[in-house]
């Protein structure tokens, strides 16, 4: 044969395209990835709309002491002649607090009338507030921490959870179909790997750089740019993690899979793995505001892609701190997938039963 | 010439081959038969360098066969698969170019294949949408995609109706007489018998016979012969050297190691009468089989 032998890199390549290509032709992947996309899209809109359409508080403020309230430009205020009629509009509901004129009793000259609860927002508006300076401004919002750590927990997730179980079903379906006897005697069983691994982290990837550009277009066309200045580079530094991250859940997934034969055995054997990518996510929803929680979790290889963008996003992390963790992933994938090559160079020829993992190991 | 030399494999404590030594010529097509379970398919594998062995090797034109050689072999497992959701042709070339191949090349090696296999109107048709003879055939077009100079296929005519059969036998045939050492494996005594030059007869992991059909023809099971006659044969049972098959009056199938003692009953025979017929029938590949196997 005329041809020349083809390279680790060409086969690799082969096969990761045939995965690609396969996958981008499966109805089902494209239309789940949409509603995905879709959703993140959506989130973004609504919560810009949420925010613009929220109306101003109504307060009724008697006309004799308009002159003397600093303006009130936060309220949507009504104009009302006497005390009983303002305390009628808080009694109906119509207002949800009234300023009206008292000489006598407040130093201000004015009362402040509640329906049921102290009006805080008024009366801060019309209190005079004593100079205050915050010695730690870097105190996120407790809210929008909650939000961004759910967001890259589950993101991070559902396409580890999604593309890990692309892979595994790869693997299988060609163990099921016996086709994995043919590309053994054609190609190294570690390009074979190779292959699927970069074939399903680039799909993983693409669809986490599209959901990455995705919200920061929604932030920025929505007019909240202030937001994507925070979140702008956690976001990158997600992405730049989720990349290795995932080809060491892949790596995980792929030999896992190696050792069953039948789809219906599939979930035995990924079940520990999808636990694996399970408790960062859950970890980071419940300790979003913990430091030492935090910093455990963004050198973990596992939890790293969540939690370290979650600490730059906090501020808290050192310039030198992702880096770090990122070598300590590399290094990690690089182990993980020597020790996924050979379960899966192990496991490929054997059909049936579950091959045992010490087995799997063996030399 | 293709060499398996002295290859020994054991699955956990049991020995699957014991020291299993035999070679396919260039241009030969050698038939491997065996019991199941007498250890083809994983000498096949071992060949293909899909296991490995414990110890001997598997060398071509003196050569230890590298990882890189085996790019020129055509391989049919016992376990046929493709992947089902993949189009016919598009399959083959993907197979065709993970061996070396141009994409342009692998194409159109497909597209000739799939017309001498009869399967080129199911080109763009999904392997999972086709009958059980047609997937055999996209699985032959599969091992031979790559222009194979070595081909080794394992029980390529099960599940073929006799169509299948020919249009397989055609290829094999091609493709030895351009010069391929021919290796396949199976069941149908009859076919092999056919087919094969060359034969390899395996059990319980340990090579019994090989060589030319005619030279295990000559080795193993005598000969037989077969005379018809007007009178009685009975006095043929009472012959010294001569083991009588089949007996019916004048009808009688008889075995004798020796050509002389044939030739001295047939002597015997003229002189008692009419000879109708005096036949010597060569041990058919299934006696040989069930003599060797012992």
């Amino acid at each position: 044969m005329s041809t020349a032998a083809p390279t680790f890199l060409q086969s690799t390549l082969l096969v990761s395209n045939r995965e690609i290509t396969m996958r981008l032709r499966s109805r089902a992947f494209l239309i789940s990835t949409g509603i995905l996309l879709l959703g993140v899209l959506a989130s973004i809109v609504i919560g810009s709309v949420v925010s613009a359409i929220a109306e101003p508080t109504k307060i009724a403020v008697q006309r004799s002491v308009v002159n003397a309230l600093p303006d009130l430009p936060q309220f949507a205020v009504t104009d009302v002649d006497t005390r009983a009629e303002a305390e009628k509009l808080v009694r109906s509901g119509a207002v949800k607090a009234a300023i009206v004129s008292n000489s006598t009793v407040s130093k201000l000259g004015i009362t402040v009338i509640g329906l049921d609860s102290p009006p805080s927002a008024v009366i801060a508006a019309v209190s005079v507030a004593p100079d205050v300076i915050l010695l730690d401004t870097s105190k996120k919002n407790p809210l929008l921490t909650y939000v961004v750590a759910l967001g890259f927990g589950l993101v991070f997730f559902m396409s580890a959870v999604t593309f890990g179980s692309t892979i595994a079903q790869s693997v299988v379906e060609e163990k099921a179909t016996r086709v994995v006897e043919i590309l053994m005697s054609t190609i190294p069983v570690r390009t074979l790997l190779a292959g699927k691994v970069l074939g399903n982290s680039i799909l993983a990837f693409g669809q986490i750089a599209l959901i990455a550009i995705l919200s920061g277009m929604g932030l920025l066309v929505t007019g909240q740019s202030a937001l994507l200045g925070t979140l702008g580079p956690s976001i990158i530094w997600f992405v730049v993690f989720f990349a290795f991250g995932f080809v060491l859940l892949a790596s995980l997934f792929a030999s896992a899979a190696s050792l069953v034969s039948r789809q219906e055995d599939m979930a035995a054997v990924t079940t520990p793995v999808t636990m694996l990518v399970m408790v960062p996510y859950l970890l980071v929803i419940i300790f979003n505001d913990n430091p030492i929680v935090l910093g455990i979790m963004s050198y973990v290889p596992f939890s790293a892609p969540v939690g370290m963008p979650m600490r730059i996003f906090l501020g808290t992390a050192q310039w030198w701190e992702p880096v770090l963790s990122l070598a300590v992933l590399l290094v990690s994938t690089a182990f993980v997938i020597m020790i996924g090559a050979r379960i899966y160079e192990n496991s490929l020829l054997r059909m049936g039963g579950r091959v045992k993992l010490r087995e799997a190991l063996a030399r | 010439m293709l060499q398996v030399d002295t290859v020994t494999k054991t699955y956990g404590g049991r020995t699957a081959l014991r020291e299993v030594s035999f070679g396919v010529g260039e241009g030969r097509i050698t038939g491997f038969v065996g019991a199941n379970g007498a250890g083809k398919t994983t000498t096949m594998r071992i060949i293909l360098g899909v296991l490995s062995a414990d110890s001997g090797t598997v060398r071509l034109g003196g050569a230890t066969l590298t990882a890189d050689d085996r790019r020129i072999f055509g391989y049919m497992p016992e376990e046929r698969g493709l992947y089902p959701k993949m189009k016919v042709a598009e399959q083959i070339t993907y197979f065709g170019r993970l061996h070396g191949m141009t994409a342009r090349d692998a194409a159109a090696s497909t597209t000739s294949l799939l017309e001498r296999l009869d399967l080129a109107a199911r080109s763009n048709d999904t392997v999972d949408s086709l009958s059980l003879g047609n997937q055999q055939r996209a699985q032959i077009a599969a091992a031979l995609v790559h222009k194979p100079e070595v081909l080794v296929l394992d029980e390529p005519f099960s599940g073929l109706d006799p169509l299948g059969v020919d249009s397989v036998l055609t290829v094999l045939q091609d493709v030895a007489s351009n010069g391929a050492p021919v290796l396949f494996s199976s069941h149908q005594l009859d076919l092999v018998e056919r087919l094969c030059d060359d034969l390899v007869i395996i059990a319980n992991g340990e090579i019994r016979a090989s060589g030319s059909r005619e030279q295990l023809q000559r080795a193993y099971g005598h000969d037989r012969y077969e005379l018809d006659v007007d009178g009685d044969l009975g006095w043929l049972r009472d012959q010294p050297g001569v083991t009588v098959v089949d007996f019916d009056r004048g009808h009688a199938l008889f075995e004798t190691a020796d050509a002389a003692v044939a030739q001295s009953v047939l002597k015997r025979a003229i002189a008692d009468g009419t000879v109708q017929r005096f036949a010597p029938r060569h041990p058919s590949l299934a006696q040989i089989f069930r003599e060797v196997i012992q």
